[in-house]
């Protein structure tokens, strides 16, 4: 397999195996756990090499979860002791954490090969030299299979227990009255976290991990409402990212766990301004049409209070008080939908305009 | 052994420079981060120290220099704009604050790695340490780094003094605030700024991920104490300072001990130690009181 396809294929499946556990976190408002975890796993790493006696697969898969676990469990901890917020104890825990597994590498196993910067960085382009080797044969690129088999675990948890973390996640309460254990389920998705963070982080590096778990299901998120189809919108949207990125990294020669990222980000960007259901230039178009639609209902209600129905345009600026533009546009507006018409100088309503002033008033009186 | 570390902290240039650059750091993280503890924002301290990192590469490929204040003002732009990124994002589309900090974070941080690994490729002798801004290396604070610190240090805390009324109604009541004609949006963003200030006052010295934990720790210690905000903001500014001094400390007296990580484990303890035992809030005496309420009330039971 060339070197380019090894890379490639390992940042798809990178990116399939964060969006398919990342799409839970968003949802639970918990993406920033996402975030303290991928810092915290650093003292199980280190702990795990130095028992193992170097960079031993199984032994950090091991150590890091555990200590993945671990954060997850004193967070919730402190969080229980009342003495802190939820924000503020994530913030107590992680650093903590780092802190200790730095110290602990610079200490005491500055002979086991880890620095700080090979765990948040990662390098990508390493991924085909680091090969796994199970007794004395080259099975292939390490970080590509370790992801290949945390993208397939990570679809079959999907897939087997979609429904009970999908309630657990909308509704706590009915999911635990009818038996499946909140508790459980929060550590079964933070364990399968932890589990994805230790196997990505190495070939993506810890801050590409949280950004592929965070970014493409918050892009996700803006587009539908749906938790099936959010999942497949987020692996879709990472996976194009990581392709993308991928490619733009070698074009400018820079970083390719970073222009993935960025490539994410430009990806939420759009999907934040023009998602077509919750995008900001959506929301703003809305508000704009309802303003207008509640500037010609104001227009009619007060016509219709008129005793003749009808009044000059100089008089109705005065006394609703408009910017002569929102008159303008109200009076246009009722006359194309033929609730008023112009009769020289004066706004009069017709007869649909006084049904229409009925319609509305019915609907305002609180009856 | 402890007069000598005394007298080296004053008589040693380096052991001053970062005994002081952590001192600087832990006074204003904890003053400014009482506010961002208190209005439950103490992830944005961590959110912003990974965003200000794509302002550190632009500020010295845009000026060409290693000044600690261009580096500093580079940090604070864009650390700035990514805060102001969270609000909108928060205010203006359906996703959650977490999430928010999150896409921000991460996709900041991207930039800044690509900005890094651009101006690393471009074979540039002049760029060596820029990375020292991610990890924080305090032990390479010299005395224009620290006097800068403290130049931007007081402008954050000379904010904090002047504003301190509006301040703790924003913190705790800023309904109230706006209802009473209080520049709500403005007093936001000013406070925002000073914790940005804060913020990239400490990367140099702890880094951009044991930032969060300056923020966080003295003030969450502190507020174990007393219910005043004065006192949690001296309290909290001190818990900080000494976690500086006692962390830059150890990690001079002991071989290849890095500072940041030191001072964040110094924090910690003081964290521990306050939600264990402070007076009235300490967890430990609440125990201890729902023991001997336990055993009254079985006995009061067990009388006919």
């Amino acid at each position: 397999m060339s070197a380019e396809l090894t890379v490639l294929l390992t940042a798809i499946f990178a990116a399939s195996a964060c969006a398919l556990v990342g799409t839970f976190l968003v949802v639970r408002r918990m993406a920033m756990m996402a975030d303290a975890i991928s810092h915290a796993i650093l003292p199980g790493l280190v702990f795990a090499y130095f028992l193992a006696n170097g960079p031993n697969l199984v032994a950090g898969v091991f150590g890091a979860s555990l200590a993945g676990l671990a954060t997850v469990a004193l967070v919730e901890a402190l969080q229980r002791t009342g003495r802190v917020k939820s924000d503020a104890a994530i913030g107590i825990v992680f650093p903590a954490m780092f802190a200790l597994g730095t110290f602990a590498v610079s200490k005491w196993f500055s002979n086991v090969h880890l620095d700080a910067d090979a765990i948040l960085f990662g390098e990508i382009a390493f991924a085909p030299f680091d090969r796994l080797i199970i007794a004395g044969r080259d099975i292939g690129s390490q970080p590509l299979i370790v992801l290949a088999v945390l993208s397939l675990l990570n679809l079959v948890l999907v897939l087997l227990f979609y429904k009970e973390v999908k309630l657990a996640t909308f509704d706590a309460g009915l999911a635990a009255s009818l038996g499946f254990s909140p508790v459980l389920i929060h550590y079964g998705l933070m364990s399968a976290v932890s589990v994805t963070t230790v196997g990505a982080f190495a070939a993506v590096g810890a801050i590409l991990v949280v950004a592929l778990m965070i970014v493409p299901a918050a892009t996700a998120y803006l587009l539908t409402d749906r938790l099936d189809l959010m999942i497949v919108y987020s692996v879709v949207c990472g996976v194009v990212s990581a392709i993308a990125g991928y490619y733009l990294a070698i074009e400018l020669d820079v970083s390719i766990s970073g222009m993935m990222a960025v490539t994410m980000g430009g990806l939420f960007a759009v999907a934040a301004l023009f998602s077509p259901s919750y995008g900001i230039v959506a929301r703003a178009r809305r508000r704009a049409v309802q303003r207008e639609r509640f500037s010609v209902d104001l227009l009619l209600l007060h016509l219709g209070h008129h005793p003749t129905g009808d009044e000059s345009v100089a008089h109705l600026a005065a006394e609703l008080d408009w910017p002569r533009a929102r008159l303008q546009r109200a009076i246009r507006q009722a006359g194309a939908a033929g609730s008023v018409a112009i009769v020289g100088e004066r706004v009069r309503l017709t007869p649909d305009g006084q049904d229409a002033v009925h319609a509305i008033a019915q609907r305002l009186s609180p009856s | 052994m402890l007069p000598g570390i005394l007298r080296d902290v004053i008589f040693d240039y380096t052991l001053r420079n970062v005994a002081l650059g952590s001192a600087l750091l832990g006074i204003v993280g904890g003053v400014l981060g009482t506010f961002a503890v208190l209005r439950r924002q103490g992830l944005l301290g961590d959110a912003l120290a990974h965003a200000a990192l794509p302002g550190i590469c632009l500020a010295y490929m845009l000026a060409n220099s290693k000044a600690p204040l261009v580096l500093m003002i580079g940090a604070a732009i864009s650390g700035w704009i990514g805060t102001l990124l969270i609000l909108r994002i928060v205010e203006d589309t359906r996703l959650s604050e977490d999430t928010a900090l999150g896409v921000i974070l991460t996709v900041f941080f991207g930039l800044g790695i690509v900005l890094l690994t651009y101006i690393q490729h471009s074979n540039d002798a002049n760029q060596a340490g820029l990375d020292k801004y991610l990890f924080g290396q305090a032990a390479t604070l010299v005395q224009e780094h620290v006097i800068t610190m403290a130049a931007v240090g007081s402008i954050a805390l000379a904010l904090v003094a002047v504003f301190f009324k509006e301040f703790k109604l924003l913190s705790f009541d800023p309904e109230f605030a706006a209802s009473i004609g209080f520049p709500v949006r403005g007093l936001n963003v000013l406070l925002t700024s000073s914790i940005v200030i804060a913020v990239v006052i400490g990367l140099q010295t702890v880094g951009v991920v044991l930032m969060a934990a300056m923020l966080i720790g003295p003030a969450a210690a502190a507020r174990q104490w007393t219910n005043r905000l004065g006192v949690m903001l001296a309290l909290s500014g001190f818990f900080g300072a000494a976690s500086g001094v006692v962390g830059a400390m150890i990690s001079v007296t002991g071989s290849r001990l890095p500072t940041g990580p030191l001072v964040v484990l110094c924090v910690t303890a003081i964290v521990i130690v306050s939600i264990l035992f402070a007076p009235e809030r300490g967890v430990v005496w609440d125990s201890l009181r729902r023991r001997s309420n336990r055993r009254a009330i079985l006995e009061q039971g067990q009388q006919p």
